[in-house]
């Protein structure tokens, strides 16, 4: 790849060159400091060819850290509050990791490519915290965002269009399993994994063969509707899914300069992910000492009665009662015909509050109201699917 | 059940930690990498039959509440006799510097006065400052009783101790250096020359940089409890006294064990393994070894959290001294200074100028073109540390950076003959009177005494590396993240000098935390 020309304020992807043909409206935002389509047609096309067909979002932008080394184990594993002693070549996990005082610093996957060699994805910057703690470990790490061009192929119909495209053994690919293959010639590598709660898969490969693997995956759109989607649409099947997003849904522990607006995972219900029963991690000691006190808020999933947007809304313990917490985000789910929101609520003695009302401010024809909606707190995803974890997924 | 104790390393804290541990009835064992106990205070031989302090040659600071506790007069503790400082000059117009008195060729009587009223000051600070150094530093979050108390007693002693206008004096010159500060009090050069080298010595400073008044005042508190003193059979007196002491309150101590790791299980320790694989148990792990060493090499980054590892990582540990030993045919002539007066404590510091320029180089990695040298002959009080007739001469050089451009191994000897031409500037004639040589670098300190960076304090004695902060925050009052382990170090508060104060205050916080007897 040649490389970014730095008076360029966005920096491009290698798919750029059919992310800019296909973006109608040209609604571009910065991911990680790429050029990224938020929209390329209308939302609704978009959403909907996630949940009924097929879908391709550029993924490139994702950060990428390569990890290396006799100590990569030890390192990745002293590195996350997961216990990752299960992972194996060819297999995916879902991990986050927290600083000394356990409050999370970011979310994201680490995929065992090789024995000592591990590909570490996560959703912001996270060079300086890996390479720190790094410290007296024989280990290699270097950042490979650009180095690897990344598809998400999510939807319904995404093992029916890949398999069409040409890729071979997908139907037996089993969730967060890796399959190592090739398409015309060049490697590929598909995980199955992605952020949408439905069947999907991930598509990585060398960014000189990224545009030949985004034709071969349009080639068949004759047959499947496959649609490109941007972020936008992404944002609302994440919050469907329920799946949690560092800086949006909470503050992340390296950005915050405020006492208590971090958050632990204990606070963002994420307890399942950490294990005390394996060797010391960072944040561990932290981490048991809160555990042993009730917790005081926790990030929850909420639907919100009525069709008003409780975008950025106070939450409070009864109509007009005790403040007790924000929406940090939240979307209108067109499946379920629903106001979904990811919250930030105060526990009373580690205690949900038994009732959670949000004061929603909304616009008629540029005129501000106001008005009450009741909130119910939800602990499964607010959708999912059975094909997501079918092995095959079946046809659609 | 008694509570066991294995104590790493038996420099003088972790002797002085060992002896008060014992004697609470703790379980005690001590294990000592090198042949001998002491660390850098203890006693070498050399050249084939000369004896001389291996780091520390002066005692200056040995805490009296240690001594008292331990009873370590009766351990056969000698402190030897006391000493004035004698700043050198080429022309021989030598100072002697006393604790109040300052008389030299030279001198005004307006320099003589401000010496005695300057110095009385300065100790009044140091003393202000005692309840910190004789408890944990305190905490100003989440503090106990214990800080609380801290606290108050330092208000105390600064307000009504020192009165409002040196308190408010003390507060304008606590952060500042020792340059500005001595030429608004003295005008003779070498005085203020002679001064400034108790300032800087041991530190990665020169006499303009922010901090020396209180590494200043660090060197000074000794001074409250009586002069400097050269203790007979050098410094190995001193620690062997304290290991006695220890020995007699049932401490084991082993010598010749190094420790390879301290063993860590589920966040709390539980003894440590030797270089030979043999693992001794005990409740309690307190390590007299540096925080570099203790934490990265000890006990590992894999128990740690990452930041925390990282913040002991970046502490500034780098030595700027070098140890010269010179085995001397016959005793020196400086100037017209008498037998009697060479016992002293030799300067080579003639102003601060000097000082500042000779510390210029160490900024760049290399060493001084001009050294500053403190020198001690202590064969004229103990003939019995050389040959009938003969002499040792033990002389701390500065600068000699850690991280030497070129490397210390072409430049070692380089140095070394640099210091004996410069003392030979003194004394002419020197050169020929040297029958024996060696030299240890701040590289050949690390190695030899197992200290990071060969730095005399095991860790530069700076605010931001001081009291609530030394050696990093999560570690500061001698616990560790380490359930069990605790440091007794100069690497600890209060820092270094052959003080005794933090394996003092270590034990008190084990007493403390773990039970008042074992």
């Amino acid at each position: 790849m040649a490389k970014h020309d730095f008076k360029q304020v966005l920096e491009p992807t290698p798919f750029h060159a059919r992310v800019d043909e296909q973006s109608l409206v040209k609604n571009w935002t910065s991911w990680n400091g790429y050029q990224t389509a938020r929209v390329y047609d209308t939302l609704a096309s978009e959403y909907f060819a996630i949940r009924s067909s097929c879908s391709v979002m550029d993924l490139t932008p994702m950060e990428k850290y390569r990890i290396t080394g006799p100590d990569a184990f030890k390192f990745l594993s002293h590195l996350v509050v997961r216990d990752i002693s299960k992972l194996q070549v060819g297999r995916v996990t879902y991990v986050l990791w927290c600083n000394d005082e356990g409050k999370v610093l970011d979310d994201g996957t680490i995929f065992q490519l090789a024995e000592n060699d591990y590909r570490l994805c996560s959703q912001h910057h996270q060079l300086d915290w890996l390479l720190l703690s790094s410290l007296g470990m024989d280990v290699n790490i270097s950042k490979e965002t650009h180095e690897v061009a990344a598809l998400a192929i999510q939807g319904p119909t995404s093992c029916s269009v890949l398999t069409e495209a040409g890729f071979r053994g997908l139907a037996q690919l089993k969730p967060f399993r890796v399959l190592q293959t090739n398409l015309h010639g060049f490697e590929v590598m598909i995980s199955r994994t992605g952020y949408t709660g439905d069947l999907g898969y991930e598509l990585w490969t060398s960014p000189e063969n990224a545009l030949e693997l985004w034709d071969a995956i349009f080639a068949v759109q004759n047959l499947y509707n496959i649609r490109p989607v941007g972020l936008d649409a992404l944002e609302i099947v994440r919050i469907e899914a329920g799946f949690i997003m560092p800086g949006d849904d909470f503050n992340t522990a390296e950005t915050t300069v405020r006492a208590d607006h971090d958050r632990s995972p204990f606070e963002l219900g994420m307890d399942w992910v950490v294990n005390f029963n394996k060797p010391y991690f960072t944040g561990k000691r932290a981490l048991i000492a809160e555990q042993a006190l009730p917790i005081r808020r926790r990030l929850v999933k909420m639907s919100v009665k009525g069709n008003k947007p409780p975008a950025d809304s106070f939450l409070y313990d009864g109509k007009s009662g005790k403040r007790i917490g924000t929406i940090k985000s939240q979307v209108w789910s067109p499946i379920l015909k629903a106001n979904l929101a990811m919250a930030d609520v105060e526990y009373r003695n580690g205690v949900a509050p038994s009732e959670v009302w949000a004061e929603i401010y909304y616009q008629k024809e540029l005129e501000w109201r106001a008005t009450w909606a009741e909130c119910r707190i939800i602990d499964k995803p607010f959708w999912s699917h059975p094909r997501r974890s079918a092995t095959p997924p079946g046809q659609f | 059940m008694t509570r066991s104790v294995i104590i790493v390393g038996g420099g003088h804290n972790g002797l002085i930690c060992a002896a008060y541990l014992a004697k609470a009835g703790y379980e005690v064992k001590l294990v000592e990498a090198r042949d001998r106990v002491g660390g850098g205070a203890s006693t070498v031989s050399f050249a084939g039959g000369y004896s001389v302090s291996g780091l520390a040659h002066i005692l200056h600071s040995l805490n009296e509440k240690v001594c008292r506790d331990l009873n370590l007069a009766g351990a056969g503790l000698k402190a030897g006799p006391a000493v004035d400082t004698i700043s050198l000059d080429r022309q021989g117009r030598h100072l002697t510097l006393g604790a109040n008195t300052a008389s030299g060729d030279g001198l005004s009587q307006k320099d003589i006065d401000a010496y005695r009223s300057f110095k009385n000051e300065y100790r009044a600070y140091a003393a202000a400052l005692d309840p910190l150094m004789m408890n944990k530093p305190p905490r100003l979050k989440d503090m106990d009783g214990r800080d609380k108390l801290t606290l108050a007693k330092i208000g105390m002693k600064l307000r009504f101790g020192l009165g409002a206008k040196s308190m408010r004096e003390f507060l304008r010159v606590g952060g500042i250096n020792i340059y500005d500060i001595l030429n608004e009090v003295f005008d003779n050069e070498s005085l203020k020359g002679a001064i400034a080298l108790d300032a800087v010595l041991g530190h990665h400073m020169g006499p303009r940089t922010p901090n020396t008044v209180l590494a200043y005042l660090h060197r000074l508190r000794g001074e409250n409890q009586g002069l400097p003193t050269l203790p007979p059979g050098g410094m190995g007196q001193v620690t062997q006294a304290i290991s006695d002491a220890a020995h007699g309150f049932g401490a084991t101590i082993r010598t010749g064990e190094k420790v390879k790791r301290i063993l860590v299980s589920d966040g709390k320790t539980s003894g440590v393994e030797l270089s030979n694989g043999e693992q001794l148990h005990a409740d309690i792990v307190v390590s007299n070894a540096d925080a570099k060493t203790t934490f990265l090499d000890l006990v590992g980054t894999g128990e740690l959290d990452a930041m925390f590892a990282h913040r002991v990582n970046q502490t500034r540990c780098k030595g700027t001294v070098a140890k010269v030993y010179l085995a001397l045919s016959e005793l020196p002539q400086f100037g017209d200074l008498s037998p009697e007066q060479l016992g002293h404590r030799l300067l080579v510091a003639p102003d601060m100028r000097y000082l500042e320029h000779a510390f210029n180089f160490a900024k760049y990695g290399e060493f001084s073109r001009a050294p500053v040298l403190e020198i001690t002959v202590p064969s004229i009080a103990d003939t019995s540390l050389a040959p009938a007739g003969h002499h040792v001469m033990s002389v701390s050089a500065g600068y000699a950076p850690y991280e030497l451009k070129e490397g210390w191994e072409q430049q070692r000897t380089i140095f070394m003959d640099k210091v004996i031409a410069l003392v030979g500037e003194y004394a002419p004639g020197f050169e020929q009177l040297v029958v024996g040589k060696e030299i240890l670098t701040p590289v050949d300190i690390e190695r030899e005494y197992n200290l990071t960076g060969g730095h005399w304090h095991q860790g530069e004695m700076t605010i931001d590396q001081s009291f609530m902060m030394r050696p990093v925050h999560g570690s500061a009052q001698y616990d560790t993240p380490i359930e069990g382990l605790f440091l007794c170090g100069a690497t600890a508060h209060p820092g270094g000098n052959v003080t005794g104060i933090p394996g003092h205050n270590a034990a008190q916080r084990i007493l403390k935390t773990q039970g008042e007897s074992g």
